[in-house]
């Protein structure tokens, strides 16, 4: 027996078999969204179809050629992987081509490729061979800097481009870094911002600030236990605030109703921690910390999304938050690919007989929002079997990883899980209006030859991963 | 193997929710809410409507009373709108851009999937627009018609056409924003008839609205059927001479053909130009006529209740004849009036005694409550309540108290009390003949609407029957009209009792002096007639004039009223004896001018 079968014998099978299933009907998909009386040739090259069957082929030659390669390769070139990406992430911003706004193809050799894609499996490798350094503990604030370090810079890049979008995924590996001992905290933290940032988007920011200033109160009195210290610290606030409202209201030095509670909080901060200190009350700077950091963010978010967020995207995150009503604009998107997918009923419409997606009524409707197409044509069954396969391929990447004896594979198995999860659940989440409508693939079914390449590289890296753990010394 | 090895089932806790969560929405999507479903048939179907031409209308000669007109009006698809170029529409189209703005926000609404943007649009705008339309994608025209009238006649009794409220949309599931639809007269009336139906062409559209094919090889394709060409009864000719005696009064004529009861004119003035309630300028002109003091929306003719005067003498003769409380030899006293208990009803000087005709000629006041006295005093009957429900049987015989169900929508009833009325009003046994004595020369609780008093003409001239009167002699492709109209409505009086009225009713007008309508007189025709002069309290008195001609085998029976006329000589009488001699002769004979005149050059509606 030769090592070659050895590795075919041991490669994961049913994670390449749901690949399968899912890069066929993905194109059997593609081929019904674009699917008209002119073109009925499956293997038209002059059609998405035609052009996703190359992409399919090209994706199984690169699979097989992950195979052929060494094992160690991935975890030994990580780092010059990594570089290799981010300086075409760079290379794109400066001369990429610009479609749909945002520069991010390259051309090599006559295909247009997006770096973007291929920078996913880069940070997942260097993110692993990272944490298997010696020395490297998640406990350490270093070590966890420089992790955020690698996962920031890529995602910052493709901000740049901009799309933000697909930058958003990188979030994804937080999942990775918890598994591997990132406080419990920091992923409840993680989840609170999250909060934070959705009600800075839809509240008005004085609003918010007072609640985070009463929430702190409270947490600190239930620190303390003592009504006499949260009374101070009240009447401290109160008397500043009284100050500026009289020097606003004598026109000494006038100010908004946002900036009078900003200085306030800041004086008679600045007042009580002296106070505190003098009486050694606890835990005084550790809360106004937090609450300074997260007025902070509440800003920063409110600059990114009015200043870095394109318009056409502050609408989208509009809509889903209820904030505006905008039928033709971007709620339109959503409401035509709720109707596509609700139009399907139970058992669908049937291959080729969806009227929504083939009549273009959804946008993107081959890339971006393929699902609805399954979701038309194949009815709840189809489209809920695709969810059910997506769940089980997700869990089956677990076990995969759980079950590696060496640390790299895991960790880059976390890697491959986290990032098919997130785009799972941001795409889905888009199309059946529970989301936010964010331009990304869903993995293995959308059309594109980068994000098809892409997953595939993702995927089978961490097949031959597996595959070849046995031989792995531990 | 490592400390948070055990994060594996959280991060596998996290999947299955996702996956579970998605697959309730996937459900509810797609199982549960079955709204998607049909707003997706909305999407990819279009359909594209057809709309009929809607039927022509003839007089009785043929001649074209109401036809069409093309018109466009200018739609809006708000979801499939894209950048164009609003200076240039602005331009096209005469307005200012922001009421292109606030059309366009407008036209937002999820139910509808167009709107109406610009209605009926001028022939110039429409030659510019044609060829400009496909650079503004989401804006289309829609062909409909107008209503071109060849004649200003005739409005009140043709109707007009409107756009459906929401409220008939929710009626009747044929019609959608923006139709047309009769809205009275004959277009109401007609209106299934008139409208054709509307045809469909079902297409498959991508979300540029561009067609892909018929939808299901046109399986639901539907012609538009175009609608039928109606005939009315109307001499066009006469009416619109009838019109123009009534130009300067207020009040109504309408004229029965009595062997069919076809409605030959139908007039009630003041008036307004059927035109005016054409097209965009339809509201706004609907609007001044409404708030008009004179009333000119108002159709006197089938709405307005009067009470009927003299006239009405003629019934009271007939149910006593019935009754045998009366024959034609009948003689009463009268002395400048008639006086009982304390009751004085003034009467002016003629000969006395009379018999009946005679009193008919002179329209003696005294002897028709004598008449109506002992209508109601019959000893036939146990109480005066029974001889007067006895009577009132009678007259509601004549079409009076009720609708005559005439094809006209919107007619009403009048008023014949029923003894309970006076029951109610006095108290059982607590009131006789005298009590009601008014309504023995048609005052009193009495109110007859005109086209029923013109029916009485025709009951006369008939010698005891009627049809009900009507307005359409036939609709193109069918072989008959309605059949109600096609069937006599015999009074509870036997024909022999007519003659004796009939006789009186030609003395009034041909029996010289002291005849009370001798201005109706013509020569060569025998026209039968009784004047009434309608006592008005709120101002001078109301002219009324029934009659018809010739006076055997007569062709027309009509009634005019004209209201402050005084007395039924003074205007109502040579008016309806104008439009006697013009529809039998075609013209007014020298002898007569002078009445033409007058009545054309006299004004009642300036004094008030
Ligand atoms: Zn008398």
């Amino acid at each position: 027996m030769t090592r070659r079968t050895n590795i075919l014998l041991n490669a994961d099978w049913l994670t390449i078999i749901i690949y399968l299933v899912f890069v066929l009907f993905g194109w059997m998909n593609i081929f019904a969204a674009n699917y008209n009386e002119q073109y009925k040739n499956i293997f038209d090259l002059n059609q998405r179809y035609g052009m996703q069957l190359i992409w399919i082929l090209a994706s199984f030659v690169l699979a097989v050629f992950v195979f052929v390669i060494d094992s160690k390769f991935y975890s030994f070139f990580a780092n010059l992987l990594y570089g290799i990406t981010i300086l075409f992430l760079i290379f794109v911003i400066l001369v990429g081509r610009e479609v749909h706004g945002a520069r991010s193809w390259v051309s090599i050799g006559g295909f247009n490729l997006q770096p973007s894609e291929f920078a996913k499996f880069t940070t997942g490798l260097v993110i692993a061979k990272y944490l298997t350094t010696i020395d490297v503990k998640i406990s350490r604030l270093k070590s966890i800097l420089v992790l955020f370090g690698f996962i920031m810079l890529p995602a910052v890049l493709i901000i740049l481009q901009p799309d933000v979008g697909s930058a958003m995924i990188y979030f994804a590996f937080i999942l990775v870094l918890f598994r591997e001992g990132l406080p419990g905290m920091v992923l409840l933290l993680a989840a609170a911002i999250s909060i934070l940032f959705l009600s800075t988007l839809m509240y008005p920011k004085i609003f918010i600030i007072i609640t985070l200033i009463i929430l702190a109160a409270i947490i600190f009195y239930f620190l303390n236990k003592k009504a006499k210290y949260l009374f101070w610290g009240i009447i401290i606030f109160l008397i500043a605030y009284i100050g500026f409202f009289l020097l606003n209201k004598y026109n000494y030095f006038n100010s908004t109703t946002l900036v009078r509670i900003l200085l306030t909080l800041v004086v008679s901060s600045a007042v009580y921690v002296i106070f505190a200190i003098r009486r050694s009350i606890q835990h005084v700077l550790l809360i106004l910390l937090f609450l300074f950091v997260l007025i902070g963010f509440i800003f920063s978010v409110d600059y990114v999304f009015h200043q870095v967020l394109q318009p056409h995207q502050q609408t989208r995150v509009n809509i889903l938050l209820g904030k505006e009503s905008d039928p033709l604009g971007y709620g339109y998107n959503v409401n035509q690919s709720k109707i596509a997918i609700g139009s399907g009923g139970f058992t669908g419409k049937g291959f080729l007989n969806g009227t929504q997606t083939k009549f273009d009524f959804v946008p993107e409707q081959s890339t971006d929002f393929i699902f609805c197409t399954i979701g038309e044509e194949w009815g709840f069954w189809g489209a809920g079997l695709v969810i059910l396969l997506f769940g089980g391929l997700l869990v089956r990447l677990i076990y995969l990883a759980e079950r590696q004896r060496s640390a790299f594979s895991r960790i880059y198995g976390y890697g491959v899980f986290s990032i098919l999860f997130f785009h799972f659940i941001i795409n889905i989440g888009m199309t059946i209006g529970l989301l936010p409508v964010i331009g990304i693939p869903l993995p293995f079914f959308s059309y594109g030859g980068s994000s098809l390449l892409g997953f595939t590289l993702l995927l089978f890296i961490f097949i031959k991963l597996d595959a070849s753990r046995l031989s792995v010394l531990r | 193997m490592d400390q948070y090895s055990a994060r594996r089932y959280i991060v596998t806790a996290l999947v299955l929710l996702v996956v579970l969560v998605y697959l309730i929405r996937l459900l509810y999507l797609q199982v549960i809410d079955s709204t998607y479903k049909l707003s997706a048939e909305n999407n990819s179907k279009r359909i594209e409507i057809l709309y009929p031409s809607r039927g022509l209308m003839y007089d009785r000669k043929g001649q074209l009373l109401v036809y069409n007109q093309a018109a466009y009006d200018l739609m809006i698809a708000p979801y499939e709108l894209k950048e164009f170029d609003t200076i240039e529409l602005c331009q096209i189209l005469n307005i200012d851009k922001e009421s292109l703005i606030t059309g366009i926000k407008k036209a937002y609404n999820p139910k509808h999937r167009r709107d109406p943007f610009l209605k009926q649009i001028s022939p110039e705008t429409f030659a510019l627009l044609k060829e400009k339309l496909y650079k503004y994608s989401g804006f289309y025209l829609r062909s409909r018609t107008l209503r071109k009238y060849n004649r200003e006649i005739g409005s009140h009794l043709l109707g007009y056409v409107g756009e459906v409220s929401e409220e008939m949309i929710g009626n009747n599931p044929y019609y959608e924003m923006g139709d047309y639809i009769g809205i009275s007269g004959l277009e109401k009336a007609y209106e299934t008839q008139l409208r054709g139906e509307k045809g469909m062409n079902y297409f498959l559209v991508d979300v540029h609205n561009k067609i892909k094919g018929p939808y299901q090889n046109g399986r639901f394709d539907k012609d538009a059927v175009v609608g039928k060409n109606v005939v009315c009864t109307i001499d066009a000719d006469l009416q619109e001479y009838g019109e123009k005696l009534m130009k300067n009064y207020s009040g109504s004529i309408v004229a029965i053909e009595p062997s069919t009861g076809e409605i030959l004119t139908l007039i009630s003035t003041p008036s307004y130009n059927p035109s005016l309630l054409v097209g965009r300028p339809r509201t706004l002109n609907y609007n001044k006529l409404k708030n008009d003091t004179l009333e000119p929306l108002f159709n006197r003719a089938i709405m307005a209740r009067y009470p009927p005067g003299s006239i009405f003498k003629l019934v009271n003769a007939l149910v006593a004849l019935q009754e045998k409380d009366v024959t034609y030899n009948t003689q009463y006293y009268c002395d400048m009036g008639y006086y009982a208990r304390g009751i004085k009803v003034a009467c002016h000087n003629h000969d006395s005694p009379l018999n009946l005709p005679q009193a008919i000629q002179h329209s003696c006041n005294a002897y028709f409550c004598n008449v109506f006295r002992s209508i109601m005093e019959d000893r036939d009957f146990k109480s005066v309540a029974e001889a007067f429900n006895n009577w009132r049987d009678h007259v509601l015989t004549f079409g009076f108290g009720n609708r005559l169900n005439t094809d006209l929508p919107n007619e009403l009833n009048g008023f014949i009390p029923q003894a309970s009325y006076y029951d109610r009003y006095y108290g059982q046994n607590h009131w006789n003949a005298l009590t009601i004595l008014s309504m023995a020369i048609g005052q009193g609780e009495l109110l007859i609407t005109p086209v029923q008093m013109a029916n009485m003409a025709c009951v006369m001239a008939n010698r005891g029957y009627y049809y009900i009167p009507h307005t359409v002699k036939q609709i193109q492709e069918l072989d008959t009209i309605d059949s109600k109209f096609l069937e006599k409505h015999f009074t509870s009086i036997d024909t022999g009792f007519f003659n004796t009225v009939i006789e009186g009713m030609e003395l009034a007008v041909n029996g010289g002096a002291g005849s009370t309508a001798r201005i109706a007189r013509i020569s060569d025709i025998i026209v039968c007639g009784k004047t009434g002069t309608a006592e008005n309290p709120h101002g001078e008195d109301h002219s009324v004039f029934i009659a018809f001609a010739p006076k055997d085998n007569p062709k027309i029976a009509l009634s005019v009223y004209v209201e402050h006329g005084k007395w039924g000589a003074s205007y109502a009488a040579p008016i309806a004896s104008l439009m006697i001699e013009k529809y039998l002769t075609g013209e007014i004979s020298n002898s007569r001018k002078w009445i033409e005149n007058r009545m054309l050059n006299d004004n009642l509606l300036n004094k008030k």
